[in-house]
């Protein structure tokens, strides 16, 4: 590990509530391999611009929240923090040297052999699956979904928490079959602990706007709390802990 | 059952009667009642007289003709039968009375704005008997009153009440008032000295004011049915005898801010004693409780148009002090500290009391989370670090005001205002003129008139003599504001609460704070080129590059607010003050952000003329684009021993960036907490609301009467606040992320 390796961040959030457990110092990796339709951070895809800094300095920023961090702890999105595997994974070292619960939410999308080291390094995994249905996924990402799934079974068999991160859109993913086969697959993973059903907003619209790149879910309305409702109940049919905004 | 004895029964020491007899109370929140029914039928009324006073233009009755005093009304009453605790400030409730002793124009004017004209037989008696006001402008020099009229010395209390004085409401609950007028007679008995000096007469006569307040507070009292020459003898006298006391206070001075002090763990004592011994019920203790912070809802004040633009929505400033720790080691939390905070459950959400957490790392989890829990739902909280106060404050200080610490009964201030720093910076450019008026209000300087970039160096010397030369002034002009209030306006029962030996702190404050802090930084990391009008006058900016601004926990700028801080603290303690006073300074500025805005030109930082200040010590809104805990941290880095008169912050979030359910959000908000003040943050407000329903509310307040946001160190009511205030609060950074 090397504490100089440099790698690209796009922001940072001193306080992030809702990417895993308590108060947690959120670092956004610049560069993502997909192209998701409803991505909140598109400004985040570009692989080679962001701000160039090292995990020394990244650590040593971060430290200085550490009062407020207690509880929770640092994760690292994105973009794709998997994308920059050699850099994540010194960042991770260098908090788990300081005793800070650290967490890595990603797609999947980084081939194993590239970014394992790393996600045996994080304490927990919030890991995005689009849609247990591939075509869907292929139309959400423009993209092979299959990473996410070998990346669950790696954890399961490696060890270590993982949390399902899965974004509920009318007319792509805000459908009960779709809950069913997801709550089927995912009920045989030991490492699973949670399903977060994340609704669709469109928020990250004016960014898209702003990039002059077009947005094709403009017309698409965020799904009603009865029909996550419905979607919860599903999963938990299967024995799943399931959460969503309240 | 007898109280522990100690030194408190033969001195008036109340805190060693709490220590010696409180008891902690580390549980949950299960034990708490809900609103009795006669509780509820009383609220329904109060609420029915609120909104008679709204659709009545803010104001509901007043009496023009009686001069008030302790004594000068007949009992009032909202419901007889149904009242617990009683007592209010005149006949009937919500009448407002006019108090003159501060400023006789003050009166007329307020009486005009609600269509009321001054009784002749009061204006007769004025035209005998001078105002504090009156004193002060006799003796203004020129200087003071244009530095007062461009708005660069503000918000002075020269017209009205100066408030932010805690009277030892507890005292007359624990003593009854006869011991407190024997102790008050043999002090005056032994001031007596060689040398009759005009500090000594100044005493004695004050000594003699406060031993007749005293006298006619019992009389209030019996006029109700009460005698309370004697102790009180159980929770709910205990809470009465207080309240007179309190009543006293606001029958006789329309301060600017009237706080209740500390009370709860004290009344506790009282509490566990009756439920001990079978005597109450913790539903008739709620009851009383609830009564009594219905009163507190119902403290009014005639007010100018003025004085409600500049804090508006109709502010009081009860502000009770809740929690902290003991100088042994126990907190001081207890089952009252609970029943407080839960009026706001029984009777919902208010800006009134203000309800003020004395947060320590020592507080136990269960209040922590019960407050947090409360904030969320009624953003009607604030919290101070206990922890930063305790070392100077001990263990039984309350908060005059918003964040400004004293203890109880043995200190007072002399309220200042602020001094608005942003348009120190353009003195600073502009050689001493004003840069809307372009007269000469400060001292004939070299202005700055060159071309080229402004240099940090350059500019900061000249400010440097600009705040030499402000500070100066300052101080000087609250002498003469406290020299006449005491004279003219004297603040006979809350003194007469007070020991007689106290501490006076010249309570100076300042305006524009990350106004400036981001203007020096842009001058210093930034290219800022001064635009100048035909007269010469530097009006605008031009601002080339980017430079840090203050809340993003950036060293660079979070360093040069520490130095503003400081710098000008420093120079408020080379002058000399009234009566001794120590010199402390704010950051606070209530709402009066809009209006010293208003009055502030054009920016350095690239904030347009007119353009309203961040409240407190907030960054600017939209500056801090690095989530909430960096903008903590660079306001939780300024020094509290440079502003101990207190700095405040007003947070604002939305529910769902706070976590997903009631539980995350709750222990997600003490995470907050206890992280800001562990870092050394001194003050936080914090609202949990979403924008949409404040703009909801913009359009319909008839559905949000009891809709309270936390503005800078107090609560209003939302729908009170004028539309420009309104739209100010909407317009700050809402933590959104999620």
């Amino acid at each position: 590990m090397d504490k100089n390796t440099v790698g690209r961040i796009h922001s940072f959030e001193s306080f992030g509530a809702v990417d895993g457990p308590g108060v947690r110092f959120v670092v956004f990796f610049q560069g993502c391999p997909l192209r998701c339709l409803y991505c909140h951070n598109p400004d985040s895809w570009d692989m080679k611009s962001g701000r160039l800094i090292t995990a020394n300095e990244l650590t040593q920023e971060i430290l200085r929240y550490r009062s407020f961090i207690k509880s929770g702890g640092v994760t690292l999105s994105g973009g794709e923090p998997l994308a920059q595997p050699e850099f994540a994974e010194a960042v991770l070292e260098m908090l788990r040297e300081n005793k800070i619960h650290t967490a890595v939410d990603t797609s999947g999308c980084i081939p194993l052999s590239r970014c394992k080291n790393a996600v045996d390094k994080a304490d927990l995994l919030l890991l995005d699956i689009k849609s247990i249905n591939p075509d869907i996924a292929k139309k959400i990402t423009s993209s092979e979904m299959s990473g996410a799934l070998k990346l669950l079974d790696y954890r399961e068999q490696a060890g270590g928490k993982v949390w399902i991160r899965h974004v509920l859109v009318p007319g792509l993913t805000l459908d009960t079959e779709q809950a069913h086969r997801m709550g089927e697959f995912l009920s045989r993973y030991k490492c699973v602990e949670k399903v977060e059903l994340l609704p669709f907003h469109k928020f990250g619209e004016y960014k898209w706007e702003q990039l002059g790149i077009e947005y094709t879910l403009a017309d698409v309305d965020a799904p009603k709390h009865s029909e996550v409702a419905e979607m919860r109940i599903i999963l938990e049919e299967y024995g799943l802990e399931v959460s969503t905004t309240v | 059952m007898e109280f522990k004895t100690g030194k408190w029964n033969r001195h008036i020491d109340v805190r060693d009667f709490i220590v010696r007899n409180y008891t902690p109370y580390d549980g949950n929140s299960d034990f708490l009642a809900g609103p009795s029914s006669r509780s509820l039928k009383l609220w329904d009324e109060v609420k029915d007289l609120n909104n008679a006073e709204r659709n009545n233009g803010g104001v509901l009755d007043i009496d023009e003709k009686t001069i008030s005093t302790i004594t000068s009304h007949a009992p009032g009453y909202i419901d007889r039968e149904n009242e617990d605790i009683v007592g209010i400030q005149t006949d009937a409730p919500l009448k407002r009375a006019i108090m003159p002793y501060g400023g006789i124009r003050t009166v007329r004017t307020s009486l005009e704005a609600y269509g009321r004209q001054l009784d002749p037989e009061v204006e007769r008696v004025f035209k005998h008997r001078k105002t504090h006001n009156d004193g002060v402008f006799d003796a203004y020099t020129d200087e003071m009153r244009k530095a007062r009229k461009s708005g660069i010395i503000t918000g002075l209390p020269d017209s009205y009440g100066r408030g932010r004085i805690i009277g030892d409401y507890r005292r007359v609950a624990l003593y009854g008032a006869d011991y407190l007028i024997k102790e008050k007679t043999a002090a005056k008995d032994r001031y007596v000295f060689d040398i009759m000096s005009e500090d000594v007469i100044m005493q004695r006569e004050e000594l003699s004011e406060q031993i007749a307040a005293l006298k006619e507070l019992k009389e209030m009292a019996a006029s109700y049915g009460f005698d309370i020459s004697n102790p009180a003898t159980d929770v709910k006298e205990a809470i009465q005898w207080l309240y007179f006391g309190y009543l006293a206070a606001i029958k006789e001075q329309n301060g600017a801010a009237m706080s209740l002090g500390r009370v709860s763990t004290f009344l506790d004592i009282y509490a566990e004693r009756d439920l001990a011994e079978g005597k109450y019920t913790e539903e008739q203790i709620q009851e009383f409780v609830d009564h009594f912070v219905m009163k507190l809802r119902m403290v009014r004040f005639l007010r100018t148009p003025a004085y409600d633009e500049l804090f508006s929505g109709d502010p009081t400033w009860v502000t009770e002090a809740l929690g902290g720790v003991g100088i042994d080691g126990r907190h001081m939390v207890t089952k009252m500290t609970f029943r407080f905070l839960h009026t706001l459950e029984n009777l919902g959400a208010a800006p009134e009391p203000n309800m003020t957490v004395l947060w320590s790392e020592k507080l136990p989890e269960n209040f922590k989370k019960y407050a947090a829990g409360l904030s969320i739902k009624t953003s009607s909280i604030q919290y101070e670090n206990d922890d930063l106060m305790r070392p100077e404050y001990g263990d039984d200080y309350g908060i005059a005001c918003c964040v400004s610490p004293m203890r109880i009964g043995k200190q007072m201030q002399f309220f200042g205002a602020r001094a608005n720093l942003a348009k120190a910076l353009l003195y600073a450019l502009n050689g001493g003129k004003d840069e809307k008026s372009g007269e000469q209000v400060g001292p004939e300087m070299a202005a700055i008139l060159s071309e080229s970039p402004l240099s940090f160096d350059e500019v900061w010397r000249k400010y440097d003599q600009i705040c030499n030369w402000l500070s100066r002034l300052y101080i000087n002009t609250l002498n003469i504001i406290h020299y006449m209030h005491d004279k003219y306006c004297y603040e006979r029962i809350q003194m007469a609460l007070h020991d007689e030996s106290i501490l006076r702190t010249s309570a100076c404050g300042l305006a524009g704070f990350s106004v400036v802090v981001d203007s020096l930084s842009a001058i210093k990391y930034a290219k800022v080129k001064p635009v100048r009008n035909e007269a010469g006058l530097t009006t605008d900016f031009i601002i080339e590059g980017d430079y840090p601004k203050f809340g993003n926990h950036d060293t660079r700028s979070d360093e040069i607010a520490r130095a503003v801080v400081e710098h000008f603290m420093n120079k408020l303690r080379k002058h000399r003050t009234y009566r001794g006073s120590k010199p402390t300074m704010s950051i606070l500025t209530i709402t009066s952000n809009v209006v010293y805005g208003k009055k502030t030109g054009a920016t350095p930082d690239g904030r347009k003329a007119g353009e309203p200040f961040a409240p407190g010590a907030n960054p600017m809104h939209g500056r801090d684009s690095n989530g909430c805990v960096a903008s903590m941290l660079s306001v939780a880095s300024l020094p509290f021993e440079f502003s101990q008169d207190g700095i405040s912050y007003t947070f604002s979030i939305v529910p769902d960036a706070l976590g997903k359910s009631q539980k995350q959000r709750e222990d997600n908000l003490v995470s907050l907490m206890d992280g800001y003040f562990a870092e050394g943050g001194h003050h936080i407000n914090v609202n949990v609301i979403n924008r949409d329903v404040l703009l909801d509310a913009m359009d319909h307040p008839e559905l949000y009467p009891q809709l309270t946001i936390r503005v800078s160190g107090y609560a209003v009511n939302f729908i009170k606040l004028s539309r420009e205030q309104q739209l100010d609060v909407i317009h700050r950074t809402f933590h959104t992320r999620f």
